[in-house]
């Protein structure tokens, strides 16, 4: 409770003062992603605070799921950027283009790597995710990049810019980011190479039934998925670039151009590791988004908590829960101090041509979920499908997942917390559908295929 | 770097094609226009028009036959054409530059330049299907009809390709298709055959509605209408019906798509040909402000320039029509304030304060023009139209006739044509439904203050990726409401669903449905702490 106090301290003092900004806490945040914008966003709702955002990534926000639109020619830089330049001015947000190199929390100063510093009363770290690099051989060579950043976006046109100069690129790594990357250089007809260790897509995360059809549909995009395969070594030419990686379950080297290293992501905190500010993988908070230094709080991929809220990992690298923990540490910081809880998990993907949104909880086969029990329904031209977690004995519905059907976010928030069985959610499917206008529906064949499997008797 | 280089900018061995065999067919259209004997015009014209269609067809069949279905937009901003480049500002320059002959100077098409009178070059082509439809000699009007019904035909044919997994999207290019084929082109064509000495009707596009098409109560066409007794004056009173009855009856249901995006002519070449230029519309805060002025300020001079016109011929042939000129007058002005009074009672709370100044500022003004002529004889006014047409025109109207030219010059044909669809490489292909269309205007008030549709927001998925903003072609910054939860309820939205087409989180739906909760802004997005959605969202 030591910051509650604060501002109100400040007012008392000398209430002709309260009306200049400098008097004004200064709040600093670090990073300007989802989480640190939308902090900077609703403090400003909030209070008339000092804020300032620093970043040395971009000058202004922009959407970072969005990248990936830019390199295939969607959509230019600019597009990305959720927010007109004028718009931080205009709200008072001042914009800092620097690199923190370290934090100082007792006399709570942050040092740029330019020498200079900057005083902050209140720190929040949204400093957000790098690329996971697990030691292999090469993994620094020029030509070798994940794809998280603006910055790895540039080196992707300058290393990949066309089929040309990049007669082939290996991805390694088969999760989100990997297929998304895999698109990106499709898009340029550039000859992609996908290695993904596990023996289907992202089945670690994915039922079966479902990996199983993405599998095929990257295969249809004439893009090289190789399932159960590893990466031994990046070899470098002279110039140390890549030029080919060696697959060790067949000791190919296969030559290439590029390597996306696409393996997930970690939190982005080495800059903090001598800092006193408690870490882990991620940076260790409280369900206050609190660290165990006072008045320094942290939101977004780097944030660890120090147990998951719920069945939700302790680290959660999505864009809503960036999203998420800003609204609520706003609050925090703005004198309403209040817990970071976050509702029935939902998420949402593209693979290629086929959308993916999930609903509550279904798990993979592979993480052997003995309480849930999977019905599965997959339409003949094998691009929809959905699955719907059931608890065994009770029948109540855990979630969905649906393939190139889109869902209402809000029928089924709402079905979770009524706590409804299965049963319930699959006669009423219809009313959550969410696809466009004059679509095909697939409710009644959805319905009596879940009928007719029968899979779990009503307890 | 190359950003150019990639793969995306270059086009495949089919498209060569296709652009060649299109190219052909409009290469026989300009020698044709520069007086090139051909000899057996009918063969050449239906040469040229078929290498035109197939020239179309062929490119969009290798751009998308060998592509899984899905959204199409890879390289859209590296082609020259899409991106403003050398080969957008050609095309954009071509096309006004037609535009510009066919308003004001037909006669280089060849119009009446031959033997009494006689067609020749590119309207002469044009003859045999113009006798073969109607039975009359070409103008450059048909001319202009049958080139904007086939673009319409096969760049629909090319849409659908791109969106053959989108059923919204192909059907309302079906519905555009038709409309055009058969409403604009067509039947108005064929009836022009019921026409003799004692009967005679105008040309009548049924679903040309005014304002839009603004010489709808001309004069001559009126009482062309009722010189035709029974059937004349059902064409009338259909066109008076579709405006108070039919359109807000489907404005309210459906919203202004209806019309702008499933029926419009317009609407029909900017969602087919002018597709691939979508993403060029401005989504600036400054373009926003520039099209609430500019289309409500056409929307009011519509208005005034119509009723001065009508209101002029009752003063002076008062014997002819029901009405008197006052009576007509009055009946706008009651008419209006109705209007006005319905809107502030029931949506007063909808309008922001700038939106209520100019709603005041437009009742005012158009009022003020009614009392003006109901005091003053318009028609004794006179100007001389070189001041308003860049002396283009350099005759002597009366202020109604004058109103009346300047309207038809500056909005009939400079804006919604040259400006309008010559731009559309530059400016985007709605720019005229966006800033200059009174029908769009109309529309668009009654679609954001009494209409069930709305683009819903799907919860909290939306990941701002800005896909949306990208392909509005009305420059309507949807991302700013999606990252909002808000729903998508604005006057210029004309439902091409696009937006909900290339989101590519599932995040947008349009739908019709109940008033209640139609516009519902919240701070703290679905998905996050209940307690802290209610706390912050019902403050």
């Amino acid at each position: 409770m030591y910051n509650v106090f604060q501002k109100t301290g400040i007012s008392c003092l000398c209430e002709n003062l309260k009306q200049q900004p400098s008097m004004e806490e200064h709040i600093v945040i670090i990073g300007n992603g989802i989480s640190g914008v939308t902090t900077a966003r609703h403090i400003r709702k909030l209070s008339n605070k000092r804020i300032t955002i620093i970043s040395a990534e971009t000058d202004h926000f922009f959407s970072r799921t969005a990248l990936m639109y830019i390199y295939m020619g969607h959509m230019k830089f600019e597009h990305t950027k959720p927010y007109e330049d004028y718009f931080w001015k205009k709200n008072r947000i001042d914009l800092k283009n620097a690199f923190v190199e370290n934090v100082d929390h007792a006399n709570k100063n942050l040092q740029f790597a330019d020498g200079s510093t900057m005083a902050y009363d209140k720190l929040v770290l949204a400093v957000g995710s790098k690329p996971n690099k697990f030691g292999w051989p090469g993994q620094d060579l020029k030509g070798v990049r994940g794809m998280y950043s603006k910055q790895d976006l540039d080196a992707l046109e300058e290393y990949a810019p066309n089929n040309e100069v990049c007669k082939r690129a290996v991805i390694v790594g088969g999760g989100l980011i990997g297929i998304e990357l895999a698109e990106m250089l499709n898009s340029r007809n550039i000859p992609v190479t996908f290695l993904v260790r596990e023996e289907s897509f992202w089945n670690g995360v994915l039922p079966a039934g479902e990996s199983a059809m993405i599998n095929r549909h990257i295969l249809n995009h004439h893009i090289d998925l190789r399932l159960s395969t590893n990466l031994k070594e990046i070899i470098a030419d002279e110039n140390g670039r890549a030029r080919a990686v060696v697959i060790p379950e067949t000791g190919e080297e296969l030559a290439c151009d590029f390597v996306g290293l696409t393996a997930g992501v970690s939190p982005n905190i080495d800059f903090l590791k001598d800092s006193g500010i408690e870490l882990g993988r991620g940076i260790k908070v409280n369900r206050y988004l609190e660290t165990n230094i006072p008045d320094i709080y942290a939101v977004g991929d780097c944030a660890e908590q120090h147990e998951g809220i719920g069945m939700r990992r302790p680290i959660e690298a999505v864009w809503y829960t960036g999203r998420m923990m800003g609204e609520t540490v706003a609050q925090t910081l703005c004198g309403n101090r209040i817990e970071y809880k976050p509702g029935h998990w939902f998420n949402s993907a593209k693979f290629l041509d086929i959308e993916y949104q999930t609903y509550g909880w279904v798990f993979s086969e592979r993480s052997n979920m003995e309480h849930q029990q999977l019905f599965h329904w997959k339409h003949e031209d094998d691009t929809k499908c959905i699955t719907v977690a059931t608890e065994v004995g009770t029948g109540k519905f855990l979630g969905i997942n649906t393939f190139g059907i889109r869902m209402r976010h809000e029928v089924f928030d709402r079905w979770l917390t009524e706590e409804r069985s299965s049963d319930y959610v699959m006669e009423n499917l219809a009313t959550a559908n969410f696809d466009p206008e004059f679509y095909k529906h697939f409710e009644k064949e959805i319905l009596s295929a879940y009928k007719s499997e029968n899979t779990f008797a009503k307890a | 770097m190359s950003l150019t280089g990639g793969a995306p900018a270059s086009i495949n061995t089919t498209q060569k094609i296709g652009v060649l065999v299109g190219m052909a067919g409009l290469f026989i259209l300009l020698l044709a226009t520069f007086n090139v004997n051909l000899g057996n015009q009918a063969v050449w014209l239906a040469i040229a028009l078929s290498a035109i269609t197939a020239g179309i067809i062929v490119f969009a069949k290798g751009a998308y036959a060998n592509k899984l279905p899905g959204i199409k937009n890879d390289g859209v901003w590296f082609k020259s054409m899409s991106s403003r480049g050398v080969l957008g500002w050609m095309a954009g320059i071509a096309l006004t530059g037609f535009y510009i002959i066919l308003y004001f100077y037909a006669g280089v098409l060849g119009l009446g330049q031959g033997v009494d009178g006689a067609n020749t070059g590119l309207v002469g082509l044009f003859d045999p299907l113009s006798r073969f439809l109607s039975g009359n000699p070409a103008s450059q009007w048909f001319v202009y009809g049958t080139l904007y019904t086939i673009a319409i035909l096969a760049f629909g044919i090319k849409f659908m390709w791109k969106y053959r997994h989108n059923r919204y999207e192909q059907l309302r290019t079906v519905s555009v298709m038709f409309f055009q084929t058969a409403f604009a082109f067509v039947i108005p064509e064929l009836m022009a055959r019921l026409n003799t000495d004692n009967f005679s009707l105008p040309y009548n596009d049924l679903k040309l509605m005014w304002p839009l098409n603004y010489y709808a109560f001309d004069q001559w066409r009126v009482d062309q209408f009722i010189n035709a007794q029974t059937v004349g004056l059902a064409f009338l009173i259909f066109g008076i019906l579709t405006i108070f009855v039919i359109s807000p009856i489907l404005t309210y249901k459906y919203g202004k798509r209806w019309y702008c995006s499933w029926v419009c002519g317009c609407g029909g070449l900017a969602e087919t040909a002018g597709d691939p230029y979508r993403h060029l519309s401005d989504k600036g805060m400054k373009a926003w402000k520039l099209e609430r002025w500019m289309i409500n300020t056409v929307l009011v001079f519509s208005v005034v320039m119509t009723t001065a016109v009508i209101s002029t011929y009752l003063g002076y042939d008062s014997t002819k029509y029901w009405f008197t000129k006052n009576t007509f007058l009055i009946s706008v002005g009651a008419f209006l304030t109705l209007v006005f009074a319905i809107v502030l009672y029931y949506k007063k709370d909808q309008l922001n304060t700038s939106a209520f100044k100019g709603a005041i500022g437009a009742f005012v003004i158009t009022i003020g023009f009614l009392v003006a002529m109901s005091f003053m004889d318009f028609s004794q006014i006179k100007i001389n139209a070189s001041y308003f047409s860049f002396g283009l025109n350099t005759n002597e109207y009366a202020l109604d006739g004058a109103m009346r030219t300047f309207y038809g010059f500056g909005i009939g044909s400079i804006f919604s044509g040259v400006i309008g669809t010559g731009f559309y490489p530059i400016l985007g292909n709605r720019v005229w439904c966006r800033m200059g269309c009174p029908m769009a205007g109309i529309l668009g008030i009654q679609q954001r203050l009494f209409s069930k549709f709305r683009i819903t927001t799907n919860g909290g998925q939306c990941i701002s990726c800005g896909n949306c903003s990208t392909y509005c072609e009305q420059g309507i910054d949807v991302r700013a409401y999606a990252q909002k939860g808000e729903n998508i309820v604005r006057s210029s939205c004309v439902g091409c669903g696009v937006c909900s087409a290339v989101c590519p989180r599932g995040v947008l739906k349009l739908e019709n449905d109940s008033l209640k909760g139609r516009i519902n802004p919240k701070d703290v997005l679905l998905g996050n702490d209940v307690d802290l959605m209610n706390y912050v969202n019902n403050k």
